[in-house]
C-alpha cells in the first residue's frame, strides 16, 4: 500500500539511503499511527467529550498519549487544571524530542514554529532512524503531514462512529498504543545502555504507579536516562568520559 | 465549561513544550552528555509507555489480553515485520485472546 501511494522523488548525488525507501519508511510509520485516531476519537466521545471537542484536540494537542490520559482523566471526574497537568506531564517528553531534532534537522528559525507542532514520537523515531540529515527531512516531513492528516481524519471518524463500534476493547484497540510505542522502541535497544535503561524504565514507570497521580509515573520514569548515564560514568572513570567527546 | 478549559491548557502547555525543545540553544546541545541525555529518554519514555499502556488500568498493574497481543507485536518485529503488520497483530491477537473470554 505504501509503495501505491508514494508521491514521485527527485534523486540527488548518492544519498546513503534512497529517497524512496525514506518515504515508504515514513508512510508505514503515518498510516498506521494515523488510522489509531479512530480509536482515540472513539474513547473520547465514549469519555463524554462532544465530537468538536474531539477534533479540537486533535488538532491542536496532536500528541497522542496527553490526548488520551486527557480524556481519561476528564472521564473519571478530574478536575480541568489537574486532568491537563497529566497531560502536560506526558508532553514534555516532546521537548527531549525537540532537543535531538533541532540538531539533526537544523530547522530554519522561521519554520519553528509550524514545525514544532509536529514534533512527536512518531516523527522523531523516523527521523533519528536516518543516516542522512536529508534522509532526516525527508522522513520528518511525510511522517508528519501523513499522521497530522490521517490522524484528524480518523479522530472524526472514530468520534462519530463511537455509538456504531460498541466497546473498542472488544476490539483489541486498545493493544494499538502500545504496539505502536514498541515498534518505535526496538529499533533504538541498538546497545546494553538502552537496554538497561528501557529495563529501568519499565520497572519504574509499572512500580511507582500505584503510588504517584497519572502521568507522573512515565516522568519518573524518565530519570532511568540519567541514572544509566551516571552509572556508566562511575564505571569508566573520568578518562572514558573523555574518550567519548569527539 | 470546564472542557474547554482542559482542552485550551493542553494544547498551549504541549505545544510550548514542542517549541521550547527546538529552540534550545544551540551551545547547550554540543556537550556529550547532554547529547546522550537527549538519546537515552527517548528510550526510557517510550519503554515506560509502553509497559504502562498495556500492564495498567488507571492506577493499577494488569496482566490482560493486551499482554498478549503486545507478545504478537514483538514476534512480528523480530521477523522484520512492517509496522502496519506489527500493530495489526497486536490487535488482532488482543480481540482475539478476548473474544475467547480473558
Amino acid at each position: 500500500m505504501a509503495e501505491q501511494t508514494a508521491p514521485p522523488v527527485i534523486r540527488d548525488g548518492t544519498p546513503a539511503k534512497p529517497d524512496a525507501a525514506v518515504v515508504r519508511d515514513a508512510l508505514g510509520v503515518g498510516v498506521a499511527v494515523g488510522l489509531s485516531g479512530f480509536a482515540f476519537g472513539v474513547t473520547s466521545a465514549g469519555s463524554g467529550l462532544s465530537v468538536l471537542q474531539t477534533c479540537v484536540l486533535s488538532l491542536l494537542v496532536f500528541t497522542g498519549a496527553s490526548q488520551f490520559a486527557l480524556v481519561g482523566a476528564l472521564a473519571a471526574g478530574g478536575n480541568p487544571f489537574t486532568a491537563a497537568a497529566g497531560a502536560f506531564f506526558l508532553g514534555t517528553r516532546n521537548a527531549f524530542y525537540g532537543l535531538r531534532l533541532s540538531q539533526l534537522l537544523a530547522v530554519p528559525k522561521a519554520v519553528r514554529p509550524f514545525a514544532a507542532h509536529w514534533v512527536i514520537d512518531e516523527t522523531t523515531a523516523v527521523s533519528l532512524a536516518q543516516p542522512t540529515r536529508r534522509a532526516a527531512r525527508i522522513g520528518f516531513t511525510v511522517t508528519g503531514l501523513t499522521l497530522y492528516v490521517l490522524w484528524n481524519a480518523t479522530t472524526l471518524l472514530g468520534a462519530l462512529g463511537a455509538e456504531a463500534i460498541g466497546d473498542t476493547a472488544a476490539w483489541g484497540l486498545d493493544a494499538a498504543g502500545p504496539a505502536v510505542f514498541l515498534a518505535l522502541l526496538a529499533p533504538m535497544l541498538k546497545s546494553a545502555t538502552e537496554r538497561a535503561t528501557a529495563g529501568i524504565a519499565v520497572l519504574l514507570g509499572l512500580g511507582l504507579l500505584p503510588v504517584l497521580p497519572a502521568g507522573v509515573p512515565v516522568l519518573a520514569a524518565a530519570l532511568a536516562a540519567p541514572l544509566v548515564l551516571w552509572f556508566q560514568g562511575r564505571r569508566m572513570g573520568p578518562a572514558g568520559r573523555e574518550k567519548d567527546s569527539r | 465549561m470546564n472542557v474547554w478549559i482542559a482542552i485550551a491548557l493542553t494544547a498551549a502547555g504541549c505545544y510550548l513544550v514542542k517549541l521550547a525543545g527546538l529552540l534550545v540553544p544551540a551551545g547547550a546541545l554540543e556537550r556529550p552528555l547532554v547529547q546522550r541525555l537527549a538519546a537515552l529518554l527517548p528510550v526510557a519514555l517510550l519503554a515506560a509507555l509502553t509497559a504502562q499502556q498495556t500492564f495498567s488500568t488507571g492506577g493499577t498493574v494488569v496482566l490482560d489480553a493486551r499482554a498478549a497481543g503486545l507478545a504478537a507485536a514483538a514476534v512480528a518485529l523480530v521477523l522484520r515485520a512492517p509496522f502496519l503488520v506489527v500493530v495489526g497483530a497486536a490487535v488482532a491477537v488482543t480481540a482475539g485472546v478476548r473474544a475467547l473470554g480473558w
